[in-house]
């Protein structure tokens, strides 16, 4: 009962507004910091003894690969508190997330492509890493297009949290697809059994560099939820004075 | 409360009758979604000479040849139990060398040797720069098939070793 309590203080708009008023300064702040340290070590970093500069594309695609399935994996954990217990926020929150995540994941499949065209002999294969991510890419669009599909906006992100929940079941096929099936893309360097498997030399500013796309990411999903609340209210505010002008000159 | 309990228990439910189907399908396409075979799984099935198919594994060492002055190359592709002679006439990827990983598109000749139409280099999960890998081979921690394993893992079906 009290951790049901302490999420509806949370799921709260004003108490929303309230929290992220304080929150926002520091989380953008803390994305520009980390961002201007991590891109000045990932340029400082070694070339690989393999692919020689070309891994400086690996700082800016590792952490848009990993901020593409975190952003879904927020998306839809807020689309099924919206569907179970109809959270006021919860859907405005599954909604900020959709084109943030979309954004990561074109990043990340741009970059690999850029990456994949020199390192491995071409810009693309139909590989279940690749394909994987790209299907997390539509399902992101499905959802944009579906929540905007309906006259009523209810309906439309009851539909999209229910895609979003669908969707989930791509996230760990994404993952293990390196290791269930024979791919081109190499296997997982980071999060694997026996540790890392890059010299910290390089490993150092892509961690840095994951956790500024982790900060810009929050900081960009607050100030979208926060502007989809703010828009909410003016419409409110405008379908309120448009009636009360009307029952004046009636 | 109860209608809530209920939302809960229908998505969970749901949840987990689509894992249980999703699994069941890739099982069931397991083969057609691994993007090449090795060469122990040719030797074993051999696919009809001229369809396309890919093949995965690494460069042997010193299997790399020109053939006749021009731009073809013919070389192995082993898996550490079997090997494959491929030919190839064309471009190659900057990681294509002896000892790394590549995966070859084309189709098998009379011979058993493949005919290449695409080459495309495998990179291995290190990454390190040159001077430690120069550190490492000075202190004889270097092992030229250590990398190489880590590619034959990724060739045999479904990359079990990892």
């Amino acid at each position: 009962m009290a951790t049901t309590f302490n999420l509806h203080r949370f799921a709260n708009p004003a108490r929303f507004m309230r929290l992220t008023d304080v929150v926002l300064p520091w989380l953008s702040a803390a994305a520009v910091a980390s961002l201007a340290i991590g891109l000045v070590m990932a340029f400082r970093a070694p070339p690989d003894y393999q692919q020689g500069e070309t891994v400086r594309i690996m700082f800016i695609h590792v952490p848009a690969a990993m901020m593409g399935m975190m952003c879904y994996a927020c998306m839809a954990v807020a689309s099924a508190a919206a569907l179970i217990w109809r959270h006021p926020l919860a859907d405005v929150a599954a909604q900020a997330a959709a084109p943030l995540g979309a954004g990561f994941t074109l990043l990340c499949l741009v970059t690999g492509s850029l990456w994949g065209a020199p390192m491995w002999g071409t810009w693309w294969v139909w590989d279940a890493r690749l394909t994987s991510v790209l299907i997390l890419f539509f399902l992101y669009l499905g959802y944009i297009a579906l929540a905007n599909a309906f006259d009523d906006p209810e309906r439309g992100a009851r539909a999209a949290a229910i895609l979003s929940l669908v969707g989930v079941i791509n996230l760990p096929i994404i993952h293990f697809s390196v290791n269930w099936w024979n791919t081109l893309h190499q296997p997982a360097s980071i999060v694997r059994m026996g540790g890392p498997t890059i010299d910290p030399s390089i490993l150092h500013p892509l961690l840095i560099m994951a956790l500024a796309f982790q900060f810009i990411f929050l900081a960009l999903w607050i100030l979208r939820t926060r502007t989809a609340l703010v828009r909410a209210k003016i419409d409110t505010l405008r379908q309120r004075a448009a009636a009360a002008s009307g029952v004046d000159r009636g | 409360m109860t209608r809530k309990r209920r939302r809960l228990y229908m998505v969970v439910v749901g949840m987990v009758c689509l894992a249980v189907a999703t699994g069941l399908v890739l099982n069931a396409f397991n083969q057609d979604l691994v993007f090449f075979y090795s060469p122990s799984e040719v030797a074993k099935k051999p696919p009809v000479a001229g369809r396309m198919i890919r093949i995965g594994g690494l460069v042997e060492m010193g299997s790399v040849k020109r053939v006749g002055g021009g731009p073809g190359i013919v070389f192995k592709v082993t898996d550490g139990k079997f090997d494959l002679n491929v030919a190839y006439t064309g471009v190659l990827p900057d990681l294509f060398r002896e000892g790394q990983g590549v995966v070859a598109e084309g189709a098998l000749d009379q011979s058993g040797a493949l005919v290449a139409s695409q080459i495309l280099a495998k990179h291995d999960e290190k990454y390190m720069p040159p001077e430690v890998v120069a550190a490492l081979k000075k202190s004889g921690q270097w092992r030229e098939n250590e990398a190489a394993s880590a590619n034959a893992a990724a060739a045999l079906p479904g990359g079990k070793s990892l």
